[in-house]
This record gives structure tokens, sequence and C-alpha cells, in this order.
């Protein structure tokens, strides 16, 4: 059976929840191969979870240096990786704004093609994708070659399904071109212990109507007693009431959890273009016409500082 | 310095975009067609940069003929003058081959630095800026919220998931920015009249080198091979707080299954 390159996405030491998704969908379309690219250490703590999810091979491709650089010399990895694979059926990387564009960037080095934001990969290796905000559903495929594709968070359920976890020693030599671009400093703005937005099956977010900075402690409320990521509108953002990270829509991040629940935000396009993909959504906002209710699959429309704490309680009190 | 702007014109997303049923390409006629949002972003950083280190700003645009619209907006913001790759055969071309015509007509240019947006909002890719940085051979400093240009470095802030990160590389290089960058400016009237005499070249494929089998729908590495219009979501229920929306909203909730 021919394999299937997974990139491996990780934080501190534990597999995250998009790579589980691949290995998962890499089983219709071959053997997955898992790869691992990091820093000296990174692979071991996570061989086990690879292992049971499914992971033929781990690749693991570590370098002291490979951490100070972004994109260019995991594309030049993973392109050695597809040599040393032989003929892959494709390369799966989860759709994050890194690994799309090591996603481009393997394709051109490869002579084939990518296919970014995949909802569902078929077992040919052409894929489904939902375009337009969701209004069209596209089957794409890649003419030649081996086929690279980012596949968008929360499209799959993961399953367990064991496998060897045989490792396999990637030699890394960054090239001078890879080098090119320096990682000087990263800076951590992002606060406390909620789940990852594009991580989250559930997610609360707030808007300019809810007014500065402390009040975004209403949010958090309700999200936390829904166990939700908390995200918010680029007025939000701006305004500095909670860091840009948070921020959902065409220049945020892009997510499509079960549930979403947009609170004192009107549904720019923008805002949209990062959300309307979500399997239900939830609007609260005091002006009966905002644009977000056309979206919601149920909508209240009051006064977000009562309506809010109120569905926290109810949740609370429902939880027991 | 020299700057060069990538500019896409993309159909207007307000509007129903569609995709032609005869070859499964996105229809760009039946839709009003605009600058791409975030592109002009960019134009304002490539302005931005001239102002304090001289220079030109040469608009670079690989689309229709219509893009002249958008590139003449390009020039009333106050960019200089503009390239635009206008060839039928590059109808239906991806991403990849975006980039290599892109790159091809960078090489008619003399510049120390390529600023593109992040993302188009008809593709939603987010890829033609890492695969013109490939395909040229120089560094790539993407989704900028900052860009800080000292000698012959440039050093940017890099929007990231916990933050950002400060990535430099030393010039010529490939920028590209979100709109945290600026503020993009109106044109004014003096220059909507300037923009009218500044100078477009039209390029072919044929111009640029390429062949014409690098090119257009049938040579793409990638292929829409069917698309279907998907049913519209289900309006859904809006109420008035009664001063039990929030117990509403649980009840909702429970009889999806989500609590
Ligand atoms: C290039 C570009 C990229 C952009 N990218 C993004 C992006 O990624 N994400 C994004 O979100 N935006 C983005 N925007 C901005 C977008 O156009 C909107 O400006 C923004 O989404 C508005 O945020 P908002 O809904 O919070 O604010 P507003 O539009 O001001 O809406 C606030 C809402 O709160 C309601 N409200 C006020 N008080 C209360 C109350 N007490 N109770 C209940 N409701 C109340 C109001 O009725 C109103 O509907 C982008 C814009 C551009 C130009
Ligand atoms: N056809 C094109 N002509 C000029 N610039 C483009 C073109 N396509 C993409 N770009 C640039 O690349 C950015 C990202 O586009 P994309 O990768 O398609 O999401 C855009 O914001 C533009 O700056």
């Amino acid at each position: 059976m021919a394999e299937v390159l997974v990139l491996v996405d990780s934080v501190d030491g534990a597999v995250k929840k998009a790579t589980l998704e691949l290995l998962t969908a890499a089983r219709s379309l071959g053997e997955p191969s898992a790869v691992v690219i990091g820093a000296p250490g990174t692979a071991a703590p996570l061989k086990g979870t690879l292992a049971e999810y499914g992971a033929a091979k781990v690749y693991v491709a570590e370098s002291d240096e490979i951490g100070d650089y972004l994109v260019a010399p995991k594309a030049d990895v993973l392109a050695t990786v597809v040599g040393q694979a032989g003929e892959p059926a494709a390369v799966l990387v989860s759709s994050t704004p890194e690994n799309k564009e090591v996603a481009a960037r393997l394709a051109f080095k490869l002579g084939s093609g990518v296919l970014t934001d995949a909802v569902t990969v078929n077992d040919d290796g052409s894929v489904v994708q939902s375009i337009f905000g969701g209004a069209v559903t596209v089957q794409s495929k890649v003419s030649k070659g081996t086929p690279v594709i980012t596949v968008r968070a929360n499209s799959v359920t993961p399953s367990p399904s064991a496998g060897a976890a045989d490792e396999v020693t990637v030699a890394v030599e960054l090239s001078d071109a890879a080098k090119a671009a320096k990682v000087v400093d990263r800076v951590v703005e992002a606060k406390g212990s909620r789940p990852a937005l594009t991580d989250a099956s559930v997610i609360v977010s707030g808007g300019r109507g809810v007014g500065n900075a402390e009040n975004f402690s209403v949010i958090e409320a309700l999200a936390d007693s829904l166990g939700a990521a908390v995200g918010a509108s680029r007025a939000a953002t701006d305004a500095g009431w909670v860091p840009h990270t948070m921020q959902v829509g065409q220049t945020g991040v892009t997510v499509a959890p079960q549930l979403y629940i947009a609170v004192g935000i009107s549904g720019a396009i923008q805002h949209r273009a990062g959300m309307q993909t979500s399997k239900t959504i939830v609007a609260i906002n005091k002006d009966p016409e905002a644009p977000i209710f056309e979206l919601a699959d149920f909508g209240v429309v009051g006064d977000l500082f009562t309506v809010a704490p109120q569905l926290t309680e109810e949740l609370t009190k429902r939880k027991g | 310095m020299n700057i060069v702007v990538l500019v896409k014109q993309v159909p207007d997303t307000s509007a129903e975009r569609k995709l032609n049923a005869d070859d499964n390409t996105l229809d760009r006629e039946s839709v009003d067609a605009v600058i791409n949002e975030i592109d002009e972003y960019a134009i304002e950083a490539g302005i931005l940069l001239k102002e304090a280190n001289d220079g030109e700003v040469t608009i670079l645009t690989v689309g229709p003929e219509r893009a002249t619209e958008s590139i003449r907006k390009a020039l009333s913001m106050g960019a200089d003058k503009a390239v635009h790759v206008s060839d039928p055969a590059v109808h239906g071309s991806d991403a990849i081959q975006t980039a290599k015509v892109i790159a091809a007509a960078l090489k008619t240019i003399e510049y120390d630095v390529v600023i593109a947006g992040s993302e188009a909002t008809d593709t939603r890719m987010s890829v033609v800026p890492a695969l013109v940085a490939e395909a040229v051979g120089l560094p790539q400093l993407s989704n900028a919220r900052k860009i800080t240009v000292d000698g012959g470095s440039a050093t940017i802030e890099r929007v990231s998931d916990t933050g950002y990160d400060v990535v430099q590389a030393s010039l010529p290089a490939v920028i590209s920015v979100v709109e945290k960058i600026n503020e993009p400016r109106y044109p004014s009237f003096k220059g909507i009249m300037a923009a009218k005499s500044k100078p477009i070249q039209t390029l072919t494929v044929a111009d640029l080198g390429l062949g014409a089998d690098e090119v257009g729908l049938a040579n793409a590495t990638t292929q829409v091979v069917s698309f279907e219009v998907a049913p519209p979501r289900q309006a859904g229920q809006v109420v008035k707080d009664e001063g039990d929306g929030g117990a509403k909203i649980a009840d909702f909730l429970a009889s999806k299954k989500l609590i």
C-alpha cells in the first residue's frame, strides 16, 4: 500500500488534534506515515500517540536550527521525505497559515499541485472543498504528481487505529535559501488555558457590542460554561480589548466549529468569511437588522449584558 | 527603494459568486470586480515605503483586460506605474502557474521589495506570495502586521496563532501583509486625474518568454472536476428577548444536543 505522508503539528510535547484528523483521513488513501519536523527531542513524546492513530512510520527530521526558520526549510524537508518514501499517495498537512505555505512550496518543488482547505479527502486523492463561504461545493484533484493537500481542522472525526510507528531518521541540512528569512523573536500574546480557536468545537465570540476590555469577562464566562474557545471580531481586537490572535474572519482565523455563538457582532462580510461554515450558529445582538441573524440558526434580539449572563447561568445550572 | 505591489482583481465578495458551468473556472464576468481588499493595504505599505525611502511603486497584476480598472485605482492611490499581464492563455491558471507568471514578470522590473496581500478573497489560498518567493528564490516574509526596513534588510512582525514572530531577511524579499499593517488612503481627486496618464505596460505570456503550455486551464496542476451550489442555509429562528432570551438559547442548544 502506498504511503500517505502526514505533517505532524504539535504543541508542548503533544500531537495536535488536527494531526489526528489527518492520520484518520489518510487511512482511506493508503498507509499513514507521520513526519515530525523540529528541534532534537520533538518526536520522542509524540510517537505513542502517532502509533495509536495508525502511523506505520514516523519520519523524524530534527535539527537544532530548524526552529529558527519558517516555511522554507519545512518544504525542503518534506521534499526529501517524499523522495525517501518512493511515490507517496499524497502529502497531507493541516490548514494553518504556515502549513499552507509549506504545502504550496512543496508542490512547486515536486512539480505537482496543491489543494487547500479540503473538507473531505476522497480515497482516490481527490478532495471536496467548500468555497465562496460555503455557497459552492467543489470536487478537485491534482492533475500531476504527488497531491499536496491542506485539510481544514474539524473536518474529520479522529479515530484510533494501531500503527507500528517505525522510526525513520531524516537527515536535515538547511540550504542557504531555506535560511533566508530568520525568526529573531517569538512573542506570545495569547493568555490563559482555554482551547485554541482552531481546535475548538465550540467558540463564543464577542464584538464591538461588548464595549470594553473588562466587559469581555461576560464572553469568557459564557465560553467557560461551554468549555469553549473565545473569539472576537476585528472591532474588538483593533480596540485592543483582546489580542489579535482571537480575531475570527477574513484576516483572522477561519473556523468551522460545531457551535459558534456571536455576541455583539454585526456580521460584516469579513467576519462571516471566517465562521460561516460553522455547523450551528447562535447570535445575540440588540439590532434586529444585524446581518448576523441571516446566518443564525437561533438568534436573540436583546441586550447581551442580560442575555449572555442568563445563558451562562442556565448552562451552569443544567450541567448540575 | 523600488517596490512592486502584487494586486489581484477579484469578484466583489458581497455579490453572489459563481463558477462557469462549461469549464468549472471562476466566473469573472457576471459580477462586479474590485481590488482584492487586502491588496489595498499592500499598496499603502508600498507607498509608505516609497515616501520614506524614495523610489518607485510598480503595480503588477495578472488578470483579464478588465483588471485595468483595479490597476487605475492603485495608480490613483499613488503608485507610479503598472505591469499588467493580460493574455487569454492565462485563463484557468492555478496558484503555481500564476506565481510562475508573476515571477517571469518580475524579471522585467527593477525592485528591492515585492509586497502582496495575505489572501485573495476569491480563492482564499494564501499561497501566492510564498510561491513567488520560491519561484524567484527570494526570502519570504509573510503575514506582516508591521514592516521595518533598515538599509539592506527588512524585519516584520508576522502574526501567529499565539502572538507574533519577528522575522528578518535581507532585501530583496517578498512580503505579504495583513490588514493590521496600516489604513489605506482614499485616492484624492488629484490622484485620480494623475492616474489617467501613468504608464501601464501590457504584456502577454509570450512577451515573458513563457510557453503557452506552462499556463492556463489545460496545463494546470490542479483541476476542478465538478461543482454544485450548496443548498442555502436553512433560515433560523430569531426571537426577541422577553427576559428569557438566555434560557431560550439553552433550550435550543439542548434540542440540538449541543449541551
Ligand atoms: C481587509 C479587511 C479585513 C477584515 N478582516 C476582518 C476579520 O478577519 N474579522 C472581522 O471580524 N472583521 C474583519 N474586518 C472588519 C469588518 O469589516 C467589520 O468592521 C467588523 O467585523 C465589525 O466588528 P463588529 O461586528 O464587532 O462591530 P460592529 O459592526 O460595530 O457591530 C457591533 C454589533 O454589536 C451590537 N451591539 C452593540 N451593543 C450591544 C448590546 N449591548 N447587546 C447586544 N448587541 C449589541 C450592534 O447592534 C452591532 O450589530 C475586516 C475589514 C477589512 C477592510
Ligand atoms: N493574479 C494575480 N495578480 C497579482 N497578484 C496576485 C494574483 N494572485 C494573487 N496575487 C497576490 O497574492 C496575494 C495572495 O493571494 P492568494 O494566494 O491567491 O490568496 C494577493 O493578495 C495578491 O497580492
